[in-house]
């Protein structure tokens, strides 16, 4: 069954994440490498991939012609998609941990930074048995 | 699953003859894991060469060659590794035997490897994907492609699968007879959900999919060869191309479920649907009654009513009530709520779905909200029914079962929007 497991930042802490220090970022993209790395090895890996910043981010609504309308960075929101993984694995429970193990990356100082991943089962185009 | 560039003719010729040549390469060099990839490599040099080539006139001794081949390097290397860390000497004709040297016997090499492949130590994932390609034939980019992950993620699957295999120290051999009956469960039921994985529709590269269930219907159909007198054999392909029949009339133009009574039974396919009937027959005549059978001898019910009310219902009643004893399936169970529904009406049915709300295998499965929906839309209680079709809708993972039961839903809120 495939899980895409998606890493959630609160503003706050994105702005925070850039005053992190050399170290504290090498050792939180270390601890992402060997997850990716385990992940690969055990055939659970479909797709894994990080997002620019915020910043840069537009929400984009069809005006009356259908042109696209764009707005600027949304202040008022207070969560940012940061990044998601997509795996396949045998049971639910595997997913769990695998996202388990994302929250634990470290933060400053090492500490873990217990960030919330939301878990969503994607949907397949296989019918079981019908009624 | 035909983009190799071969005609079928040699695709099947390849395929048939993949297990055969594994087992000759197993057998010479004991070594499963190398074997199969070998034989992998022979496969794919065959999908280059023959379409340009020709295929040679003995292809048997060709991949046998070709993979001897692939092994003789594999042994040098590792000889040379070996080498390098202990410096011990070896004697590379010992680990690397001359081709002549080969043994013939490849009778039953298609079973031992579905029994290695379907291993009790592996997880069903591994076990479909190990079975299609060291028996199925197929290339890892294949089986990728048919389960949407990347090549290499299916590649590692493989080969982690191979290490528990060699990891668990399970000889090349057929089980031993006590193991054996429990041994060929577990192969059938790989070969059950390698059908199950094919039998789909709408997104993805279904078409490939689809094959899924044709692969697992061609190996159902070697291992009941092998032994034709094992009445589960039977019965699964039986039931398989009893299911199978009504493939194409499963799906609407626009890839949308039709479920069975609605299905325009001109299009079941009768030569599968005789070929099934006239094996579960023999099978059923051995007397040892097995869950695939009776799930057959339901399929043949549905498929002998030329239209949906000729359904014998009390007999499909009576055939879950045998499934049912033999086996505690809560899918059994929601079945067979059905079928008293069909037979007794639905308040009946409904009361026993009731019994199945604290069943914890079953709790917030969407099957137990869709079967309640259509039961109460069978008791004319469309509002209620309509309310489970959509519950059922947000608890489903898959697409098109979604779809269908959204539908339903809005079906029945539409007759009562225009009802007076």
């Amino acid at each position: 069954m495939k899980y895409i497991l998606l890493m959630v930042g609160a503003k706050a802490g994105v702005d925070t994440y850039r005053a992190w220090s050399e170290k504290d970022i090498q050792a939180h993209f270390a601890h992402l490498k060997g997850i990716n790395k385990e992940l690969k090895e055990r055939g659970e890996f479909v797709a894994n991939e990080g997002l620019a910043p915020p910043d840069q981010a537009k929400v984009v609504r069809a005006g009356t012609d259908g042109t696209p309308i764009t707005d600027g960075v949304f202040p008022e929101a207070k969560e940012f998609l940061l990044g998601y993984w997509m795996i396949d694995v045998d049971h639910p429970q595997r997913a769990y941990e695998v996202a388990a193990r994302l929250s634990a990356g470290p933060g400053p100082g090492g500490a873990p930074l217990g960030m919330p991943i939301e878990v969503r089962q994607i949907m397949s185009g296989r019918a079981d048995e019908l009624p | 699953m035909m983009d190799r560039g071969l005609d079928i003719r040699s695709e099947h010729l390849l395929r048939d003859l993949a297990p055969q040549v594994l087992g000759v390469v197993i057998r010479r060099f004991r070594d499963f894991a190398a074997a199969e990839d070998a034989v992998q490599e022979a496969l794919i040099a065959a999908a280059l060469q023959w379409p340009r080539e020709g295929i040679p006139d003995n292809p048997r001794a060709w991949l046998i060659r070709v993979a001897f081949r692939r092994m003789t390097d594999h042994v040098r290397s590792e000889l040379a590794r070996r080498q390098r860390e202990t410096a011990a000497v070896a004697d590379m004709e010992q680990l690397a035997p001359p081709v002549d040297a080969v043994s013939e016997s490849d009778q039953d090499d298609t079973l031992i490897l579905l029994f290695m492949c379907c291993h009790p130590a592996l997880t069903s994932p591994s076990a479909i994907a190990l079975t299609l390609r060291a028996v199925g034939g197929l290339t890892t980019a294949e089986i990728a492609n048919a389960f949407l992950v990347p090549e290499a993620t299916m590649a590692q699957r493989i080969s982690r699968a191979k290490s528990s295999i060699k990891a668990s120290g399970v000889p090349f051999g057929l089980p031993t007879s006590e193991e054996r009956e429990q041994r060929l469960r577990a192969v059938l039921h790989v070969l059950y959900l390698i059908y199950n994985e094919g039998y789909t529709s709408s997104i993805g590269p279904h078409l490939q999919r689809l094959e899924l269930s044709r692969e697992a219907i061609r190996l159902t159909r070697a291992v009941h060869v092998l032994l034709p007198d094992d009445a589960e054999v039977a019965g699964l392909l039986a039931l398989m191309l009893l299911t199978d029949a009504r493939s194409t009339a499963r799906m609407g133009t626009d890839e949308e479920l039709i479920p069975l009574p609605r299905q325009n039974r001109a299009l079941w396919d009768q030569t599968k649907i005789s070929e099934g009937i006239a094996l579960l027959t023999a099978a059923l005549a051995k007397g040892s009654i097995g869950a695939y059978q009776l799930q057959a001898a339901v399929a043949a019910v549905h498929d002998e009513a030329a239209r949906a009310e000729e359904t014998d219902w009390p007999q499909i009643l009576a055939l879950y009530e045998l499934l049912k004893c033999m086996s505690d399936n809560p899918m059994v169970t929601l079945n067979h709520a059905i079928a008293v529904a069909m037979v007794h009406g639905p308040s009946n049915g409904l009361e026993l779905l009731r019994a199945l709300d604290s069943d914890t295998r079953l709790a917030g499965h969407h099957r137990l909200d869709a079967v309640r929906a259509h039961l109460l839309e069978m008791a004319g209680d469309h509002e209620t029914a309509s309310k489970h079709y959509r519950i059922a809708a947000g608890r489903t993972t898959s697409i098109p079962e979604r779809n269908y039961l959204m539908r339903q839903a809005a079906r029945l809120s539409k007759t009562d929007e225009m009802a007076p």
